[in-house]
């Protein structure tokens, strides 16, 4: 009976612990490793030629057919200034999900240089994104999560994904 | 058993607002001079099923209110009751009231019990107000729960005449009245003058009726649980035994509920000049889920399902034959393979017009508000209007009929405000003192035509040009032809109403009308003859969903043109082209100066193969009255594209009106040539 006992007590304890985790996807951009909530990832896929849209930001490659839906691309690398890297048979996209505010749900693809790891991040270890003033852009940053020793940024898919900043007010 | 009631919530709503739809048609038609028991009848009919519905869900505030609704029906129906225009009125602004309760419920929200209540009375008022009246008919009034209470105590007066077949639905008179005299003490007078003749009689069926009076302190509710069940096969009326008096009629309060339901129409139907912008706004002041709301389902015809059932499986045969002669093929079975290539093709094409089919819903959706709007703004404007509907049987996609019924609205109200003259004035131009308003629907090619006309006084050029003058919209000196002048109405700003109105004339309308139908794809012109009445047609195209398209090249970049809107496609030379301040490009295209828009210079496209004119071709297109030729490489070829939004997962982007995707699997962009030419303009 005490062997039972002890043996649910450590099944609850971590049962405690997957309560607290969260899984995240997680990509690197040059040096540097990004994560994103798993659960808002709905594939992986590998680069393909995109069809352009004219007059956009550079970031904004275009839009590809996604099994009959037409889904935007946006290069993260740039979105983040990081610089442009030529894009090979070994590049990833990422397709994402968000809600915009309307309740409408959104599907786009992000390309990364490579998808590293699913990991388990204790929400408590999350830590807020610092604040390097405006040098660096951290809007796109939820917070920051150590894994192995590595730092990962976890980025805010809503945010990251939300390119109605620039639309037109359509009114002139 | 516990079943989960919120599963069928959504029929039930659907089902009652499509009650309430006809009954505010059957209340409209009615003819007051000769009423016909059957329209009234279909009335009560959806009355009841609400209420029956509402009941069952337990929404008892929409079946109570309902239940007032239908005594008033029910004595219309069997006479006992003259049908007035005030009855009416009063009935409609129930239909208007209940509509509110169920939006409410529906959203989760909390039901305006005063407003209701109002409506209640209003009713109340109008059935017993008569009674004082008709002392002599049977008397009948039935009484609000609360106010029951009150009269509770003294007891009942029961009128209770049951139709012939009571006996064969199960249920015992005899067993309620014993039940009615544990309430209470119980006089009852039986009523012999229904008993045929003994040769005539039929056994099985009730021929009596009772006058019952039951004294005691009863509460409303244990009366009406007896007779619950035989409600519908019998004629019955309770009633207190001592008579309330109730409020006299506040007219005022009525009309001004009916006002301030008319601004929220006016309200609504002001479309906003830019609703993704708004809709954030008003989700967020009400966190529910309106969302939802919008009649994401549709009703189809089971023909129609029939029809698409049997294409799919003849799509499955062709496959399979595919299948076989692709599972060994030789050289000579080529032509096996054509054969069900081009079955497929057909299949296909007819599969997909049967799904179109599917979408498509009779204008008589967006028509059968009219009638309610014109009987209420007519009034109110003191015009006698008729209302003529022409072809509401014509099929529209559904996105179509959705979007147009704002649009059509605001050129109703338009033509009543400022189309039909008041009665008097009519008359002293020679016109019937009825005014006429004409709204028509037809198939005219791959387009729907529906036309607002009226008789009224038309539109008078020389005040158009004044007030546009007036408003800076033009120069003094402009030399408009009637065309440009008509169209003077569809500025930001114009209004000629001398005063403002809450029906028109705030100079918001016309404009916003023309960005929405133009949004659709369609256009809007106007036909006026001074004195005579005006006609403001809107062609819109069947479908939004698909549309037929020529692919052109730019570079190594495919669009698509909308098919519609090409005139020509020509070989310029350089004599043809002229430079304007040295830096637009117009050409010259038989004695008109059209401008030329260089597709890869406004959509950067790179290694373009045509830079000089010459070397490309111009495609002259027409958006919306504004013609200018497109530069390009080269024309690939016309094919049926299916369009994709592409403000789904992405925005609007300026020139390109959405997407498909093409053959081999890519994306391609459709252009939206008014958006080229302001893209160019800047």
């Amino acid at each position: 009976m005490a062997e039972l006992a002890e043996k649910s007590e450590i099944e609850q304890t971590e049962e405690k612990n997957i309560e607290n985790l969260v899984q995240f996807l997680s990509f690197t951009l040059g040096d540097e490793e990004y994560g994103v909530d798993i659960l808002r990832v709905q594939e992986i896929r590998s680069w393909e030629p995109v069809s352009r849209i004219p007059n956009v930001p550079s970031y904004e490659k275009g839009v590809v057919n996604l099994r009959g839906a037409i889904v935007p691309i946006v290069d993260l690398r740039e979105r983040f200034g990081l610089g442009h890297m030529e894009y090979t048979a070994l590049t990833v996209v990422v397709v994402l999900q968000m809600q915009t505010e309307q309740g409408q749900d959104r599907v786009m693809g992000v390309v990364v240089d490579s998808v590293s790891d699913v990991v388990d991040v204790d929400k408590k270890t999350i830590q807020e994104s610092p604040n390097f003033g405006t040098k660096v852009s951290t809007e796109f940053i939820n917070g920051l999560a150590s894994v192995n020793e590595r730092m990962v940024m976890l980025l805010d898919v809503d945010k990251l994904l939300k390119l109605d900043v620039l639309e037109d007010e359509d009114e002139n | 058993m516990s079943i989960d009631m919120a599963q069928f919530h959504q029929v039930f709503f659907e089902e009652s607002f499509e009650g309430l739809d006809i009954m505010e048609t059957g209340l409209l038609n009615l003819d007051m001079g000769d009423v016909d028991a059957e329209d009234i009848n279909t009335i009560f009919r959806a009355a009841h099923s609400i209420k029956g519905g509402s009941g069952t869900f337990g929404f008892t505030a929409v079946s109570d209110f309902t239940h007032v609704m239908e005594t008033l029906l029910d004595e219309m129906r069997d006479g006992r009751r003259q049908v007035t225009q005030v009855a009416v009125d009063v009935l409609l602004g129930s239909v208007d009231c209940l509509k509110e309760m169920l939006t409410a419920i529906q959203d989760e929200q909390e039901v305006d019990v005063a407003s209701v209540n109002e409506y209640k009375k209003a009713l109340e008022v109008e059935l017993n107000g008569e009674q004082a009246n008709e002392a002599t008919t049977t008397v009948e009034a039935v009484v609000e729960p609360t106010q029951l209470i009150n009269s509770a105590g003294s007891g009942w007066s029961i009128a209770f005449s049951p139709h012939a077949d009571l006996l064969k639905t199960g249920n015992d008179p005899v067993r309620m009245f014993r039940e009615l005299a544990e309430l209470g003490q119980l006089t009852s007078v039986v009523d012999f003058q229904g008993v045929p003749d003994f040769y005539d009689l039929d056994p099985e069926d009730c021929h009596l009726s009772w006058n019952l009076e039951i004294v005691g302190d009863i509460p409303s509710t244990d009366v009406d649980d007896i007779f619950d069940w035989v409600e519908d096969s019998c004629d019955l009326a309770i009633q207190a035994l001592k008579q309330q008096n109730f409020p006299s009629v506040e007219n005022e309060t009525e009309t001004t509920l009916v006002e301030t339901n008319k601004q929220a129409v006016v309200e609504d139907t002001n479309p906003t000049a830019n609703p993704i912008v708004d809709k954030p706004k008003s989700t967020k002041k009400e966190p529910s889920k309106p969302a939802a709301k919008g009649s994401s389902s549709i009703r189809v015809d089971t023909g129609k399902i029939d029809t698409l059932i049997n294409m799919v499986g003849e799509l499955v045969i062709t496959q399979s034959m595919l299948s076989l002669v692709g599972e060994h093929f030789e050289l000579n079975k080529l032509d096996q393979l054509k054969n069900g290539l081009s079955q497929l093709e057909r299949h296909t094409r007819e599969l997909q017009e049967s799904v179109m089919n599917i979408r498509m819903l009779p204008i008589s959706f967006v028509f059968s508000r009219f009638p309610r709007l014109v009987h209420d703004l007519s009034t109110k404007l003191d015009k006698k209007i008729e209302l003529v509907m022409v072809g509401e049987n014509t099929e529209v996609d559904k996105t179509v009929v959705e979007l147009l019924s704002d649009p059509l609205v605001h050129l109703v109200r338009n033509s009543l405000d400022h189309g039909i003259e008041m009665p008097a004035d009519r008359i002293a131009a020679g016109k019937p003192e009825m005014g006429t308003i004409t709204l028509e629907a037809y198939h005219r090619g791959g387009n729907i035509v529906i036309e607002v006309r009226d008789d009224g006084k038309g539109l008078n050029k020389d005040v158009l040009k004044a007030k546009a003058i007036e408003k800076g919209l033009i120069d003094a000196d402009a030399n408009l032809t009637d065309k440009q002048a008509y169209e003077l109405i569809f500025m930001a700003g114009f209004s000629t109403a001398e005063k403002l109105t809450d029906v028109s004339g705030r100079g918001v309308g016309m404009d916003v009308v023309r960005r929405n139908i133009q949004s659709l794809g369609g256009n809007i012109e106007i036909i006026s003859e001074l004195g005579k009445g005006s006609t403001i047609a809107i062609h819109l195209p069947l479908t939004l969903a698909i549309l037929d398209g020529q692919s052109i090249a730019v570079g190594d970049e495919r669009f698509i043109i909308p098919l519609g809107a090409i005139i020509e496609s020509i070989n310029i030379k350089e004599s043809m082209v002229n430079r304007v301040a040295g830096k637009g490009e117009t050409f010259r295209l038989r004695d008109e100066y059209l401008p030329i828009v260089r597709m890869h210079e406004i959509f950067n496209v790179k290694n373009a193969q045509a830079t000089k004119l010459t070397e490309g071709l111009v495609v002259v297109v027409d958006g919306q009255g504004m013609r200018c030729g497109l530069f390009i490489d080269d024309l690939l070829g016309q094919q049926q594209v299916v369009i994709k939004s592409l403000e789904a997962n992405y925005r609007k982007v300026e020139g390109v009106s959405g997407a498909t995707i093409l053959g081999d699997g890519s994306v391609a962009l459709i252009l939206d040539i008014p958006g080229l030419v302001r893209l160019s303009n800047q």
